[in-house]
C-alpha cells in the first residue's frame, strides 16, 4: 500500500516542472517549428499549414540559409552581443570586485543598488535614454548652453547610443555571475601574495583575474545570449542602418506579414545560440 | 477535404485559436470596442455616442499598421470597430475575409460621403463593400521654415527634389532629414518623383527608386513610424520628413503651441501626391456588428465629421460637414487639398505578395545602407 502510494507521489514533484518545460518551452518551439515550413497565404492566420497537398514548403529556410541579407543580420547581431558582453564585463568587473571587498553590512544595499533598476520597467529606462540624447535632449542642451557646441550632436539613433542601451540593460547579467565568483574566493591567496612581494597589479594580474575567469567566462556568455536576440534597443535607440536578426524577424512578421520566414529564423537564432548555451552550462558544471 | 478541415482546426487550435463560439443570444449590444490611430478623434465624439446611444465605448489605439493587422492576423482581436489605411492593410484584410462586409440598411447617413472619393477607394475595395471613409490625406514633406530658410534660402521646397536630390539632402543634412518607415507609403512617390508608374512593379523601376534613396540614405536621419517623426518635428528635431499630411498639420499646430520659434509647414509634392484613405471597417469576427455599424453611421453625421476634422486636422469625405469646419482649418489647402491639387494625386493599388516582398526586401536594403 506504501510503496504503490509512494510510486504514484513519487514523480510528482518532477511533474511541475515537466509539465511548465513541456507547456512554456516545447510546445511553443513546435508551432514555431511548424511554422517554419508554412505556406504563407493571403488569410487569417497568414499562413496555410505544412500537410496540405503542397507538402511543407522549405523556401523559408532556402531563403535565409541563401540570403546574404540575414546573413548579415546574423553577422551584425553576433558583433553586437559581443560588444555589448565586453563592455558589460569592462564595466562589471570593477563594480563586483567592490561589492564582493565592501563590508558585510555594505554588501546588501550595493547588491540592491545593481538589481534596482530591474524594478523599473524596461521602457521607461529606454525612455529615459531618449530624452537624455534627443536634439533637444540634456545633454545637446548642457552641452549648447556651455557654448561647446553649436549644432546639437546627432546622439540618438546611432551606434554609440545603441551600445549605451545594451550596456545599461544587461549589466547586471554581468555584475552578478562576476560578483558570485569573486566573493567566493579566498582573500588569504591575495594577501599571500602581497606578503611574497608582489605588487598589486601583479596581484591582480596572476591572482585575482585568473581566479575570476570562470565567472567572467558565465558573465560574458550570460549577456551574450540574450543580446544576441535583442530588437527592441536597436530599434529604439540604434541607427536604422542596425538591421540585426531581432529586429529583421519583427519585420518579416509584422511589415512582410511573412509567418514562415520570420519562424524560420527564429529557429536558426535559436540553433546559432545553443553554441554558447552548451558552452555556459560545461562552465557552470564545473564550477 | 474533410481530413484537411480538420487539419485545418487543429492547426488554428494548435496556435491558440479557438474555433468559433456559440452564438449568443440576441440582446442589445452595450459595448463597443474600438481599435484606432493614435491621436485620430474627437473626444466628444466618444463621448457623445455613449450618451445617445448608451452603449459604452472601449477604445484601444495602435501607431502602425503592422501592428493593428498583427492582431488582426492572429484572429479573435475582440475588436468591432478597426481604422485600417486604404492600401495595403484594409484591402488586404478584406481579400483575407478578416472584416465583415458592411449592411448599409443600418448605415443610412452611408450617402453622405462623397461619391468621388468613394470611387477613389474602388481600387482597393471595388463595390465600397468593406468599409466607410474615415479621415483620408497626402504623402508629403514636412518642413521645418525657419531652419530651412536659414540653411537653405532658394530651397525647391514645393518638389520632392528637397529631399530626393542628393546636393539637397547634403545641405539638409545637419538639421536632420526624416522618412517614414513605411515601404508601401514612401516607395510609390519616389517611382513618381522619378516619372514612372508609382505602382509599378517592374524590378527595373523598383531598382531605379531604390537607387534614388541610397543616394540620400548617407543624410538620413531616421527612419521610424510616423508617430515618432510627429513628436520629433514638434519639437524642432527634423528639417524635412517624409510623412502622412496630418501628422505634419499636427506637429505644426504643436509647434505653434509650445512657443519656442519652430515653425513647420507642409507641401505635397508638386510632382503628385500619393492619396491615402482611414477605412472604418468591421473584423469578421467582431463581437459587436450591430453596435459597429451604429457607430460608423454615427460619426459620418456632418457635424460630427466637422468636430473630428477640427480636431485632427485631417479631412474628412463628407461635403455636409465642410461649412461646419474652423475656417482656418478648411481654407487650409495643406489640409484640405483644392481640386487642381487631387487632381495631382495618385492612389496605389493592391500588389501581388510577389512583388510586395521585392518591395519590402529593397526597403530593407535601403534602410540597413546597403
Amino acid at each position: 500500500m506504501h510503496a504503490a502510494l509512494r510510486a504514484i507521489l513519487r514523480p510528482l514533484p518532477l511533474a511541475v516542472p515537466s509539465l511548465w518545460l513541456a507547456l512554456l518551452v516545447a510546445a511553443p518551439l513546435l508551432v514555431v517549428l511548424v511554422l517554419a515550413f508554412a505556406w504563407p497565404a493571403e488569410s487569417v492566420p497568414p499562413i496555410a499549414p505544412p500537410w496540405g497537398a503542397e507538402g511543407p514548403n522549405t523556401e523559408p529556410f532556402a531563403l535565409v540559409l541563401e540570403d546574404s541579407f540575414y546573413h548579415a543580420a546574423f553577422a551584425q547581431a553576433a558583433l553586437v552581443a559581443a560588444g555589448t558582453a565586453a563592455l558589460c564585463l569592462l564595466l562589471g568587473f570593477p563594480m563586483a570586485m567592490g561589492l564582493a571587498r565592501a563590508r558585510p553590512a555594505w554588501r546588501l544595499p550595493l547588491l540592491m543598488a545593481v538589481l534596482l533598476p530591474f524594478w523599473t520597467g524596461f521602457l521607461p529606462r529606454l525612455g529615459a535614454w531618449i530624452g537624455l540624447l534627443r536634439d533637444e535632449g540634456w545633454v545637446n542642451t548642457v552641452l549648447q548652453s556651455l557654448g561647446l557646441i553649436t549644432d546639437p550632436l546627432p546622439l540618438l539613433y546611432s551606434w554609440p547610443a545603441l551600445f549605451l542601451g545594451m550596456a545599461h540593460a544587461y549589466l547586471p547579467f554581468a555584475v552578478l555571475p562576476l560578483y558570485a565568483s569573486l566573493s567566493r574566493r579566498d582573500p588569504a591567496m591575495e594577501e599571500a601574495a602581497a606578503d611574497l612581494g608582489a605588487t598589486p597589479w601583479a596581484v591582480f594580474r596572476t591572482v585575482t583575474l585568473p581566479l575570476a575567469a570562470p565567472g567572467a567566462a558565465a558573465a560574458f556568455l550570460l549577456v551574450f545570449i540574450p543580446a544576441a536576440g535583442e530588437y527592441v534597443i536597436p530599434e529604439l535607440l540604434g541607427p536604422p542602418g542596425a538591421q540585426l536578426v531581432g529586429r529583421v524577424l519583427w519585420q518579416e512578421f509584422f511589415q512582410n506579414r511573412d509567418w514562415p520566414v520570420a519562424a524560420a529564423l527564429a529557429v536558426l537564432l535559436l540553433l546559432a545560440l545553443l553554441l554558447p548555451i552548451l558552452l555556459f552550462q560545461r562552465l557552470e558544471a564545473r564550477r | 477535404m474533410l481530413r484537411r478541415r480538420i487539419a485545418t482546426a487543429a492547426f488554428a487550435a494548435l496556435l491558440g485559436l479557438s474555433a468559433a463560439m456559440p452564438a449568443r443570444a440576441q440582446q442589445p449590444e452595450t459595448v463597443l470596442n474600438v481599435y484606432n490611430w493614435s491621436d485620430y478623434i474627437d473626444p466628444y465624439a466618444v463621448a457623445q455616442f455613449q450618451q445617445e446611444t448608451g452603449i459604452r465605448i472601449r477604445y484601444d489605439v495602435y501607431d502602425s499598421l503592422e501592428t493593428l493587422e498583427g492582431k488582426l492576423s492572429a484572429g479573435r482581436s475582440g475588436y468591432d470597430i478597426i481604422v485600417p489605411t486604404s492600401e495595403p492593410t484594409f484591402s488586404r484584410l478584406a481579400r483575407a475575409g478578416a472584416l465583415k462586409p458592411l449592411d448599409r440598411a443600418l448605415i443610412p447617413n452611408w450617402g453622405k460621403q462623397d461619391a468621388t472619393l468613394l470611387r477613389q477607394v474602388e481600387s482597393s475595395d471595388p463595390g465600397n463593400r468593406f468599409g466607410a471613409i474615415y479621415l483620408y490625406g497626402t504623402v508629403g514633406l514636412g518642413i521645418r521654415a525657419d531652419r530651412v530658410r536659414e540653411l537653405f534660402p532658394d530651397a525647391p521646397t514645393d518638389s520632392l527634389d528637397l529631399l530626393m536630390k542628393p546636393e539637397n539632402a547634403r545641405r539638409l543634412a545637419r538639421c536632420g532629414i526624416a522618412v517614414m518607415d513605411s515601404a508601401t507609403d514612401v516607395l510609390p512617390s519616389i517611382l513618381q518623383w522619378l516619372g514612372r508608374d508609382p505602382n509599378s512593379t517592374e524590378p527595373r523601376d523598383l531598382r531605379a527608386a531604390e537607387d534614388a534613396l541610397t543616394a540620400i540614405r548617407p543624410h538620413v536621419r531616421a527612419i521610424t513610424a510616423s508617430g515618432n517623426i510627429l513628436d520629433a518635428l514638434a519639437n524642432g528635431e527634423y528639417c524635412v520628413a517624409l510623412t502622412y499630411s496630418g501628422d505634419v498639420i499636427q506637429a505644426q499646430a504643436r509647434a505653434r503651441e509650445a512657443k519656442r520659434g519652430v515653425e513647420i509647414g507642409y507641401v505635397a509634392p508638386k510632382e503628385g501626391a500619393q492619396l491615402w484613405f482611414d477605412m472604418l471597417a468591421i473584423p469578421a469576427d467582431a463581437p459587436h456588428p450591430e453596435a459597429a455599424h451604429r457607430f460608423i453611421d454615427f460619426l459620418l453625421q456632418p457635424a460630427v465629421m466637422a468636430g473630428i476634422t477640427n480636431h485632427v486636422r485631417y479631412p474628412n469625405a463628407v461635403p455636409e460637414a465642410r461649412p461646419m469646419v474652423n475656417p482656418a482649418v478648411r481654407d487650409d489647402p495643406d489640409v484640405y487639398p483644392t481640386p487642381e491639387m487631387l487632381k495631382r494625386t495618385f492612389t496605389t493599388a493592391p500588389l501581388t505578395p510577389a512583388a510586395e516582398r521585392a518591395r519590402s526586401r529593397s526597403w530593407s536594403r535601403f534602410k540597413a545602407g546597403r
